[in-house]
C-alpha cells in the first residue's frame, strides 16, 4: 500500500496530453474530438482541480468580453494593439477574432443565456439574435453556469475516462536524444499517494496565469480575494521555461482598478451602466490629469479619451500619490440617469442587473458591500489599482512565443516557424493565459485558441505517428524531486517541538511571504507605487537566487503542502522571469502597470520591439533579447500616432 | 475571507459517492474530517486554509445540505453580512443579508438547457477530414468575414 513519502509511481504513454483544464483546454478537448483522424489518437486531461469549476472562470462570468458580431477581426487587432501599447503579435490576434464568434455560439448551443436586444429575445447568435452589447467587443450573459457547461461539452466530447482531474504537473521533461523536443511530463495526485508520469508525442500546457507573486493588498484572512483567482499560480510559465521554451513580454504585467477590497469588476458599471469615476473633491481627474501624459511620451499612446487600461491607471495613481484620494466610483448617479425614463418594474430589473455583474463573477464585492452597509444606488464605492498579477488573455501579455497561422497577409518568418501555436520546443503547444503578446482573448478567445491549438495537435501527432518519446530523466530523478519537500519534512519534523519553525526546512506559506515581500518592494508592488529601477532590480536579483536555493528546503508535511510547495515553486521561476524582462526593458512601456524610474519615458526608437527570454535549468541564468514587431494591420483612422508608428529596428 | 461549516448540517456527504465540497474547491481547501481528530468534529467537513479562500462558492453552491456558508474576511469587513445563494439546475436565487439588516433577494437564470445535455458538436457534422490544416476553419465553421486590404504586407 501507497503511504505518505512512499507513493505509487504510475507511468502512462499517451498521444497529446492537455494540461489543466481551464477555458483553452476545455476548448481543446471539444475541438479534438470532432476530427476522425484524431479519433485514433490517445487524448489524455490532467487538471489540477475539478474541471466545472477550475481556473478563472470557477465562479462564473457576467459578460463574454471578446465577441465580434458585426465588427471585422481586423479592427479588433487595432483594439488590442492600443491597449497593450503597439506592441503585440497581430498574427495571433487576428486569429483569436477570426475564430472566437465561434465558441459563443457553442456556449450559447450547451445552454449558456445570453442577453438579447428587445425584440431578438430567444433569437440565438447563430441566427443573427443581436446580443446586449456592454461595450463595442463584450457581450452580456447569465454567466454563473458558464464553467460548468463549458466543462460538460468538454467532458463529453473526450470522454470522462480520459480526463483525470486533481493531479499536479509539477515539470516537463525533454526528449532523451532531441532537447529541442518535449516528450513528457511529471506530476501528482493530490488525493492519493500516486505519482504520474506521462509520455506524449505532443502537449497543451494551459495552466493559466500568475497570482500571489506579489504581496497582496490584504493582510490577514483577506488575502485569498486577490482579483486573480489564486490557484494559478504560474505553473504555464514557470514549466515552459524550465524545459527551455522561449518567453515572450514577461515584463508586461496586469494591475485592474477594481472596486477596492471586493475586487469587483469595473466594466459594466463603466461601460453598460455609464459610471464615472472622481477623486475625494468629486472632480474628473481623468481630464485633469491629462496633459500629463506629454511629460513622458505617453500622449503619443491616447487620443482624446481613448488610452490603454494602463494609461487610465497611471492617470488614477497621479491623483493618489498627490493626495486627493480616495478615488470612488459614481454609482448612484449612474443608476439615478439610467433610472430617469424607466417604469418602477424596469428600475427594479436594474438594481438586480447591477448586483448580478458581481453576484455572476466576484460574490466576495457583494459581501464588502453588505458587511459595509452599501447599496450602490443610494452610495458610492472606492476603487484601487490592485497587486500586479502575470496572464496572457485579460489586459495583459506576458507568456509565451509560439508560431502563428501561415496565412495572415505579411506575416515575417519569426512569427511563424511551425505548427500554430507551437512554443520553440518542439511538441509543446499553448493557448488561453500562455500564449503571449497576444492579450484580450478573454474567456471565448481562449476557448477558440485552445481549438486553434487543437488541430495544430492533430496534425503533430499524427505527422510524428511513428516516433516513440524517451525521457531525458529517469524516473527514480523524476520521483526524487517531485517528492524532497516531503523527504524534507520526514526527515527533520521531530527536529524540534514546533511544526513550523525548523532550521531544517522551509514552510511554503512562508516561502510564499518571502517571495511577495521581494518583488513587492523591489519589483514594483503596491508599496512603491508599482516603481522600480536598475538598483532595486538589482537587489531582487540577488535576492530572488537565494529564494530559489531555498525552495529546495521547502517542507510538506501532507499531500495538500506538496501542492502549495509546488504551486510557490512555479510563483518563484514566474516571478523571476517578471523581474529579468523588466530590468532588460530600460523604459517605461506600461505605465500604470509599472514604472522604470530611472526610465520613465516610452522610448519607441529602441523599444517598440517584443522582450523574448529563455532559461537554462542547468545554470539557473537567463539569457534575454529584443525581437522585432511588425505591423500587420494597417493603421485605422484616429489610431494614436504611436501605435500606428513601425516597429523599432533591433 | 472563508467559507465555514455549520456542524448542525454538513453529514459528511455519507450518502453520496463524492465528498461534494472536497471534490469541487479549485484550490484544494475544503477537508473531511473523518475521525474528528483535526476538528473535534468527526464525520464534517472544514475549511482547511481560511486565508487561501477566494470565495468563489463553488463549495456552497454545491453542498446537498446548505450546510456551508461565508463570514466575509474578518480583516476588512465589518460583521453581521451574509450573501447565500440556493442553486438549482436552471437558475440560483441569492439572498443577501446587509449589517443594518436589510435584506436583498435576486434569482437569475444559469442555463437554457437541462443539465448534462450539452452536445459538444451541437448537432453539426464533422468536419471535412481534409480541413485539418486550413487555418480559416474550427470544427466545420468557417472564419468571421474579414476586410482583407487592411493588411499591409510591408514586413
Ligand atoms: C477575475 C477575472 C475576471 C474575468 N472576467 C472576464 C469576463 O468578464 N469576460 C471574459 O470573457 N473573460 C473574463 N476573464 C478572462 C478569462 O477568465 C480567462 O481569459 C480564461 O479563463 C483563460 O483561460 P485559460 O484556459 O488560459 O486559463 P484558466 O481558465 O484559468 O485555466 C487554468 C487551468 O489550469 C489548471 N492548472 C493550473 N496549474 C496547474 C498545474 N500545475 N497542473 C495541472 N493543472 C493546472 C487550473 O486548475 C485550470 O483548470 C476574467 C478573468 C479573471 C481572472
Ligand atoms: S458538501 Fe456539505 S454536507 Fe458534504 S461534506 Fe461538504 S459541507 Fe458536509
Ligand atoms: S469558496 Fe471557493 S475557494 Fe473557498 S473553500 Fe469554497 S470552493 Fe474553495
Amino acid at each position: 500500500m501507497a503511504e505518505f513519502g512512499k507513493p505509487d509511481v504510475i507511468e502512462e504513454e499517451v498521444d497529446i496530453l492537455l494540461i489543466g483544464g481551464g477555458m483553452a483546454a476545455c476548448g481543446a478537448a471539444t475541438e479534438m474530438a470532432r476530427w476522425a483522424q484524431a479519433r485514433n489518437l490517445k487524448v489524455k486531461l490532467v487538471d489540477k482541480a475539478a474541471l466545472s469549476r477550475s481556473g478563472a472562470v470557477a465562479q462564473g462570468l457576467s459578460a463574454i468580453n471578446t465577441y465580434m458580431g458585426e465588427n471585422d477581426p481586423t479592427d479588433y487587432v487595432r483594439y488590442v494593439r492600443g491597449d497593450l501599447m503597439g506592441i503585440t503579435r497581430e498574427d495571433l490576434v487576428f486569429d483569436v477574432g477570426r475564430h472566437v464568434d465561434s465558441s459563443v455560439e457553442l456556449f450559447e448551443e450547451w445552454g449558456l443565456p445570453v442577453w438579447k436586444q428587445p425584440g431578438d429575445e430567444g433569437k440565438k447568435l447563430k441566427d443573427g439574435g443581436k446580443p446586449v452589447r456592454s461595450g463595442k467587443w463584450q457581450i452580456m450573459i447569465n454567466g454563473e453556469s458558464y464553467k460548468w457547461i463549458v466543462a460538460e461539452a468538454a467532458k463529453k466530447a473526450i470522454g470522462l475516462e480520459n480526463i483525470q482531474e486533481h493531479i499536479f504537473i509539477v515539470r516537463l521533461v525533454t526528449d532523451k536524444n532531441d532537447p529541442t523536443r518535449v516528450a513528457g511530463a511529471a506530476g501528482f495526485s493530490v488525493r492519493e499517494h500516486k505519482l504520474y508520469i506521462y509520455k506524449f508525442k505532443a502537449c497543451l500546457l494551459v495552466c493559466g496565469g500568475a497570482v500571489n507573486v506579489f504581496r497582496p493588498r490584504s493582510v490577514g484572512e483577506g488575502i485569498g480575494r486577490a482579483w486573480y483567482p489564486v490557484w494559478n499560480a504560474g505553473s504555464t510559465y514557470a514549466m515552459a521555461a524550465e524545459c527551455g521554451a522561449e518567453l515572450t513580454l514577461m515584463e508586461n504585467r496586469f494591475v485592474p482598478a477594481r472596486f477596492k477590497d471586493g475586487y469587483g469588476p469595473v466594466g459594466a458599471w463603466f461601460l453598460l451602466f455609464k459610471a464615472q469615476s472622481m477623486n475625494a473633491a468629486g472632480e474628473d481627474y481623468q481630464a485633469k490629469n491629462y496633459p500629463d501624459l506629454a511629460n513622458y511620451g505617453y500622449d503619443a499612446y491616447a487620443e482624446g479619451h481613448k488610452m490603454g487600461t494602463c494609461l487610465r491607471n497611471h492617470l488614477m495613481l497621479k491623483e493618489m500619490k498627490e493626495g486627493r484620494g480616495p478615488i470612488f466610483i459614481d454609482t448612484p448617479t449612474a443608476l439615478k440617469k439610467l433610472a430617469e425614463n424607466m417604469t418602477p418594474k424596469e428600475i427594479k430589473h436594474l438594481e438586480a442587473e447591477a448586483w448580478e455583474d458581481f453576484l455572476d463573477m466576484t460574490i466576495a464585492q457583494c459581501g464588502v458591500w453588505a458587511g459595509e452597509n452599501i447599496e450602490p444606488d443610494k452610495e458610492r464605492s472606492e476603487l484601487m489599482p490592485t497587486e500586479p498579477y502575470l496572464l496572457g488573455s485579460h489586459a495583459g501579455c506576458a507568456g509565451i512565443w509560439v508560431s502563428g497561422p501561415e496565412d495572415v497577409p505579411g506575416t515575417p518568418a519569426h512569427y511563424h516557424w511551425g505548427y500554430n501555436r507551437m512554443t520553440t520546443m518542439k511538441g509543446l503547444f499553448t493557448a488561453g493565459d500562455g500564449v503571449g503578446a497576444s492579450g484580450h482573448k478573454f474567456s471565448s478567445g481562449s476557448h477558440a485558441e485552445g481549438r486553434i491549438a487543437a488541430k495544430s495537435l492533430i496534425k503533430f501527432a499524427l505527422d510524428n505517428k511513428d516516433w516513440k518519446p524517451e525521457l531525458g530523466r529517469t524516473v527514480a530523478e523524476l520521483v526524487e524531486e517531485i517528492y524532497r519537500p516531503v523527504r524534507n519534512y520526514l526527515e527533520y519534523g521531530n527536529y524540534t517541538t514546533a511544526i513550523d519553525v525548523n532550521p531544517h526546512y522551509i514552510t511554503p506559506k512562508m516561502l510564499q511571504f518571502r517571495l511577495q515581500k521581494i518583488m513587492d518592494e523591489y519589483v514594483a508592488g503596491t508599496s512603491t507605487f508599482y516603481q522600480t529601477n536598475a538598483a532595486s532590480l538589482k537587489v531582487a536579483e540577488r535576492k530572488l537566487g537565494m529564494i530559489k536555493e531555498d525552495s529546495l528546503k521547502m517542507r510538506a508535511k501532507d499531500l495538500h503542502e506538496l501542492l502549495r510547495a509546488w504551486e510557490n515553486y512555479h510563483r518563484i521561476l514566474a516571478a523571476e522571469a517578471h523581474m529579468k524582462h523588466i530590468q532588460f526593458r530600460e523604459e517605461s512601456r506600461y505605465p500604470g502597470y509599472y514604472y522604470r524610474a530611472d526610465f520613465m519615458n516610452i522610448d519607441d526608437k529602441n523599444w517598440k520591439c517584443f522582450v523574448n527570454s529563455t532559461y537554462n535549468r542547468d545554470t539557473g541564468e537567463w539569457k534575454l533579447k529584443k525581437v522585432k514587431y511588425a505591423q500587420l494591420v494597417k493603421p485605422g483612422p484616429g489610431e494614436p500616432e504611436g501605435i500606428a508608428r513601425p516597429g523599432s529596428t533591433v | 475571507m472563508p467559507t465555514f461549516v455549520r456542524t448542525d448540517k454538513c453529514d459528511g456527504c455519507k450518502g453520496h459517492d463524492k465528498t461534494a465540497c472536497v471534490y469541487i474547491c479549485p484550490h484544494d481547501l475544503m477537508k473531511l474530517d473523518k475521525d474528528g481528530s483535526e476538528t473535534g468534529h468527526a464525520m464534517k467537513a472544514w475549511n482547511q486554509e481560511p486565508e487561501q479562500c477566494w470565495e468563489c462558492y463553488s463549495c456552497v453552491k454545491i453542498c446537498p445540505q446548505q450546510a456551508i456558508e461565508c463570514r466575509h474576511y474578518a480583516d476588512v469587513v465589518p460583521l453581521g453580512a451574509s450573501v447565500q445563494p440556493l442553486r438549482s439546475t436552471d437558475s440560483i436565487m441569492w439572498t443577501i443579508r446587509f449589517r443594518n439588516g436589510n435584506m436583498k433577494r435576486f434569482k437569475f437564470p444559469i442555463r437554457t438547457t437541462p443539465e448534462g445535455s450539452a452536445d459538444p458538436a451541437a448537432g453539426l457534422p464533422d468536419p471535412d477530414a481534409s480541413k485539418l490544416e486550413d487555418p480559416n476553419t474550427l470544427f466545420t465553421q468557417n472564419a468571421h468575414k474579414f476586410d482583407a486590404s487592411q493588411f499591409s504586407v510591408n514586413n
